[in-house]
């Protein structure tokens, strides 16, 4: 591959610490979950192999609606298709779910408390398209709607199993996907819980917590402070909404400053949400926010933008030794 | 279950009774807040009429039966029709329609779906359609022949969202699918203010199988919801020309016709005249 260079829609940059991968967790967990569960189906608006439901479409045709380029009409289709006893997973980029269809999302699915997973491509900042692709504020708009469940999964392994717990889960679910190869963080036994944050590091100096791609890095991070002599703990929050605030308030009781680790803008998603429980609590320590800034983000090839916008791990093992 | 066919044995004569019944319902529960959505509601209540004791396929004490047909109220705020129709229907209690738009009235004047016969949440127009063709797709992958049938506005046209839903309907072949599309001429600030017509030539052209008709002509209403029982691939749209208020005087000659608000003696008034001409009371 040419560094630096942009790639096409659909082509993905493997970023990220060398791990194993594996191929459209998505597609390949939906489609074994539509054998044994025939109330499941699947939509996109134009972007199927985008991500990755292709699988369970081949597998399932007669249950799999392409809408064409019609957000809209994507959620209210899948809306109309869950009051039938249907269980859509309807899946698009996350910038057109949320910016898109909004009204949709909060009127036809979260207030009817309709059983809809969307499965939203393009989280933060994974892909060099810019502002008009790159979702860095999704998971502020979709905490404004009441009742609806978020997740922002790490690797394959967690994929797979949020896979599994939203079709079992009743209500409307916003998921960000990782599509294509996807790095394995998680060891098979792995447990993913709707609603659970886990404690994957321990550690007494500095506590970071973490959503999606961004506890890959924390734990790499961690690993490195660790040989510079600081103790850094990782809890990792997978559900945004509803958010684990017990684990929040437990972790951060441990370690003398926290530090969030997002994929999105550091303002309304998991640092905000970190800083409202602690000062609930009355817990009063210092946070760092690591994340995107309040703007939006250029072009560009994906590892040059992450290293730009410091979302690596060697950014977050300067940021945290640079701490007082 | 209800369901009168053939066609031509429709009684048009007791639909247009049922009609006035859904009237006189309607001016009840316009007097309970003085107020309300009536002007539609009174355009729409001969195709209402219609649907509920003659075409939809459903039973009125158990509307949650799966192999109904589904009416879906696209344009929330015609709820006073609805619940008009399902109290005459004996769904819902009819000494319970003075509650319209009451606090704690589970008859709202713009649904929401927990009342039993409400088949999504309205209010936001443009949303209809689209979780109609949901609803039909649905159905298709459990191999019913129940229907869809659809109510939306000329004004609810303007929403890109009707659109996107209408491109989609002809391309999966949704032919149980009847979109009814009440053209009464008036939106929130008044006449029509972006022009949708040629209305039928829309439909036709995102490849709807589509009919324009009086829709305060009982017996138009009746023929054009035979023609569209036609399962032939294609999604049916009928488009009814009404009139806001139709049998209400004073109402269809408003210009306040959107949303209707007067005291309670006017009401009794309207009532009164109402009953006269049309003979429910000698």
């Amino acid at each position: 591959m040419e560094a630096g260079r942009t790639l096409a829609m659909g082509q993905d940059e493997a970023v990220g610490g060398g791990r194993q991968s594996v191929e459209a967790p998505f597609g390949k967990a939906l489609t074994r979950l539509g054998h044994s569960r025939p109330d499941i189906v699947g939509l996109t608006a134009d972007l199927g192999k985008y991500t990755d439901i292709l699988p369970f479409r081949d597998a399932f045709p007669e249950r799999f609606f392409n809408v064409g380029m019609a957000e809209q009409n994507l959620i209210a289709v899948a809306a109309g298709l869950a009051r039938t006893g249907k269980v859509p997973f309807a899946t698009t980029y996350g910038v057109f779910a949320t910016r898109r269809a909004y009204d949709f999302v909060a009127i036809a699915l979260a207030h009817s408390n309709l059983n809809v997973k969307i499965v939203a491509g393009l989280p933060g900042l994974t892909t060099g398209y810019g502002g008009t692709h790159q979702a860095i504020e999704d998971l502020a708009l979709m905490r404004m709607i009441p009742g609806l469940t978020i997740i922002d999964p790490c690797d394959a392994t967690e994929i797979e199993a949020a896979t599994e717990a939203i079709a079992e889960h009743m209500g409307p679910v916003y998921m960000r996907l990782l599509r294509g190869s996807v790095p394995v963080v998680f060891e098979p036994g792995y447990i993913f819980e709707i609603g659970k944050a886990r404690r994957l590091r321990e550690g007494k100096d500095v506590g970071i917590i973490s959503t999606g791609f961004m506890t890959e890095r924390a734990l790499d991070a961690a690993d490195a402070l660790h040989k510079q002599g600081i103790s850094a703990g990782v809890l990792h929050v997978p559900t945004i909404k509803p958010f684990d605030a017990e684990a929040v308030v437990e972790f951060a009781g441990g370690v003398s400053h926290i530090v969030t680790a997002e994929n999105h803008v550091v303002v309304g998603g998991l640092a905000s949400l970190v800083v409202e429980t602690l000062f609930d609590a009355g817990i009063a320590k210092k946070v760092t926010r690591i994340g995107l800034p309040d703007r939006y983000i250029e072009c560009g090839s994906v590892p040059t933008l992450q290293a730009k916008y410091r979302l690596t791990t060697e950014a977050i093992v300067a940021r945290i030794a640079a701490l007082d | 279950m209800l369901r009168n066919s053939p066609p031509g044995t429709a009684d048009i004569s007791a639909l247009e009774r049922k009609a006035t019944q859904l009237r006189r319902h309607m001016l009840t529960m316009a007097r309970g807040q003085g107020q309300g959505y009536i002007g539609q509601g009174l355009g729409i209540a001969d195709a209402l009429a219609a649907l509920y004791f003659h075409e939809l396929r459903y039973d009125p004490n158990n509307l949650a039966w799966a192999e109904r047909d589904r009416f879906l109220l696209s344009t929330g705020h015609y709820s006073i029709a609805l619940w008009a129709a399902l109290a005459e229907a004996g769904s819902i209690p009819v000494e319970e329609l003075v509650s319209y738009g009451a606090d704690n009235s589970r008859l709202e004047m713009s649904t929401l779906d927990t009342t039993p016969g409400v088949e999504m949440i309205g209010g936001s127009l443009g949303h209809g359609l689209g979780q109609g063709i949901g609803q039909a797709l649905g159905l298709r992958v459990d191999r019913s022949d129940a229907r869809v049938f659809v109510e939306l506005s000329d004004g609810e046209m303007q929403e890109g969202s009707t659109w996107e839903a209408a491109m989609s309907a002809s391309h999966f072949r949704l032919d149980g699918l009847v979109a009814l599309i009440d053209c009464n001429g008036i939106q929130a600030d008044g006449p029509i203010v972006l022009d949708m017509e040629p209305v039928a030539d829309k439909w036709r052209a995102f490849g709807w199988e589509t009919s324009e008709i009086d829709g305060n002509d009982m017996m138009a209403v009746v023929g054009a919801l035979a023609g569209a029982r036609q399962r032939n691939g294609k999604p049916k749209a009928i488009v009814l020309r009404t009139l806001p208020g139709k049998g209400v005087p004073r109402i269809e000659s408003s210009e306040k016709s959107h949303f209707f608000r007067i005291d309670v003696a006017q009401w009794d008034g309207i009532i009164s005249e109402f009953e006269k001409s049309t003979g429910l009371v000698q």
